[in-house]
């Protein structure tokens, strides 16, 4: 069933229970971002903290599908206290697991529940939705403190 | 209904794509008609006809073809005419509705705009406006510093006159608003509104993309001055869409786009411009897609608009009762009478999600904010899902959502 395929269990689990969704005090240092799916009004609001290469603090809060919010939850959960090196990559691989192009063995290594989202790549709309928490921590995270973007 | 005259099962066997299979052998259930209508085979025949027979480039060069093509454009514009009860002169093909609405708004802001703006002029719209009718005015506002403002919407969907009066004003030049809400089903009431802004002086526009395709439409009747609506919305083609002025409006409106056609005498200074509709059709036409839209209208006659009308009603509202009944499901807009869009809400499901549903059982549906964003804001969601009907519709596409929708309670595990 191609519905069972793209809704897995850890995807409608994590949506039920986003991790780390609920923002964390706009701290010195603190990048707050707001990305806007435009073609369905999807929104997420991130914010996250770089300190020495670290990513030490993402959170987030959010309106949206059960497609953005558990990958939103994925990736916040997966970037919490990882080198900003890492979480850039990690972001690439998800991009290229939602471009289609498959799970590699690198991807299936790092990308732990982030994985579940395979079966998203096959329906080109809901890719975005996918990506919106994903771009959105992307942005913050290469931003420089204090900025704050609408 | 009486289903004798009527029926939805035989016509859409005119239409070739409904016949096809969705997402691995499931029967196409098309229920994104608001969004654009499916196409019936003599449309197509039509324009591949145009094509094979009497392609050239209308208005251009004395040969047969470039006459026959001549013949086969402003002949859709009489079949178009015919159908809004306007004058041929007062039809103008654009590419899309949207097309119509950028250009009245550019026109009446123009240098040679027949409106001479002062400071404090208004443009009133409405709060349920499709971005089309929105944002040319922004844009508008921005070249003439005249300020926008908006009929509000009561909770139930409907245009909250109680201002009216003051909404509707000396300084208020031009009101425009949509005949149909794509998003609420609602139906504005525009004799009335027509009336109150001609009484202070000002121009009124009407968006008639969603009224147009599905019901009987008389521009006299309506008592407005300019109308815009898209031909794909009505078994046409794309790329042609159209712009109604009565005539003496469209006279004082200075040009649009302009180059070839359009043009009395150019010199490598200056030109001068033809009178309407030409004034406004810059370049070679669209005619194969009028052509087509022309083949559109006399199928839509051959069924009947009253009787699509009727039909569409009955399907509307069988699906409204239907849906209510389900524990968790919201209805958006007024209970009735009302037009074909028919937005709702699923407790706990995200309407991507219930789309996803739907689609996964072959049912077409739009969900997202239906480019009016800032209607989803006033009733504070960030998306519906809505469904919308034509005369190809059947009950059992209404059975089909029912239980498409229930499913989706199944799957996210919110059904009571």
């Amino acid at each position: 069933m191609n519905l069972e395929k793209m809704y897995q269990e850890i995807i409608l689990d994590h949506y039920k229970h986003p991790q780390h969704k609920s923002l964390a005090p706009l701290v010195s240092g603190a990048v707050e971002v707001h990305h806007i799916n435009p073609t369905c009004g999807d929104e997420v609001t991130l914010r996250a903290t770089v300190s020495d290469g670290l990513v030490t603090s993402v959170s987030w809060d959010g309106l949206g599908c059960s497609i953005s919010q558990a990958s939103t939850s994925v990736m916040a959960g997966l970037t919490q206290g990882a080198t900003v090196e890492h979480a850039l990559s990690l972001t690439a691989q998800f991009l290229l697991l939602m471009q289609g192009k498959g799970v590699s063995t690198e991807a299936d290594e790092v990308l732990e529940d982030g994985i579940a989202f395979a079966g998203v790549a096959q329906y080109p709309a809901r890719v975005k939705c996918a990506l919106l928490g994903w771009m959105a921590l992307k942005d913050a995270i290469t931003r420089q403190p204090g900025e704050i973007n609408e | 209904m009486t289903a004798t005259s009527f029926d939805a099962e035989i016509l859409k066997k005119d239409f070739p794509l409904l016949e096809r299979t969705i997402r691995g052998g499931k029967k196409l259930v098309y229920l994104d008609s608001g969004a654009t209508s499916q196409k019936p085979r003599i449309v197509l025949d039509a324009e591949r006809n145009f094509y094979e027979e009497h392609n050239a480039a209308a208005h251009r060069g004395a040969h047969q073809l470039a006459e026959e093509a001549t013949e086969a454009f402003e002949g859709a514009r009489e079949v178009m005419a015919e159908f809004i009860g306007a004058q041929s002169r007062e039809v103008v093909f654009t590419k899309s509705a949207t097309e119509s609405l950028n250009l009245i708004a550019y026109s009446l802001s123009a240098t040679e705009s027949p409106i001479q703006w002062r400071a404090g002029d208004e443009v009133l719209l409405t709060e349920m406006e499709h971005h089309a009718n929105l944002i040319p005015w922004q844009e508008m506002a921005k070249r003439t510093g005249a300020t926008l403002r908006f009929i509000p919407v009561t909770d139930d969907g409907l245009l909250d006159l109680t201002d009216i009066n003051t909404l509707i004003n000396e300084k208020t030049r031009i009101l425009s608003f949509t005949h149909a809400s794509n998003v609420l089903g609602t139906v504005n009431p525009v004799r009335h509104l027509a009336d109150l802004a001609h009484a202070v002086g000002a121009i009124v526009v009407l968006d008639a993309c969603q009224s147009v395709p599905h019901e009987s439409v008389d521009v006299v009747a309506l008592g407005i001055d300019l109308m815009a609506f898209s031909g794909h919305k009505m078994l046409g083609p794309t790329g042609v869409g159209v712009l109604w002025g009565r005539y003496e409006i469209l006279e004082s409106m200075p040009p649009f786009l302009t180059g070839g056609s359009m043009i009395e005498v150019v010199t490598l200074e200056s030109a001068t411009y033809s009178l309407p509709p030409k004034r406004f059709e810059a370049g070679v036409p669209n005619m194969a897609q009028a052509v087509g839209l022309a083949a559109a209208i006399r199928y839509l006659q051959n069924v009947g608009m009253d009787a699509i009308a009727q039909h569409e009603s009955d399907l509307v509202s069988s699906a409204i009762t239907q849906l209510e009944a389900i524990p968790g499901v919201k209805i958006l807009g007024p209970a009735g009478p009302r037009g074909g869009a028919l937005s709702f809400l699923v407790d706990g499901i995200h309407p991507h999600d219930v789309g996803q549903v739907l689609d996964d059982d072959g049912i077409a549906v739009r969900v997202g904010h239906h480019c009016a964003w800032p209607l989803m804001r006033r009733y504070g969601v960030a998306a519906t899902t809505r469904a919308t009907f034509y005369l190809y519709n059947t009950h059992e596409d209404v059975a089909s959502l029912v239980s498409g929708v229930k499913r989706a309670q199944q799957f996210f595990g919110t059904a009571s």
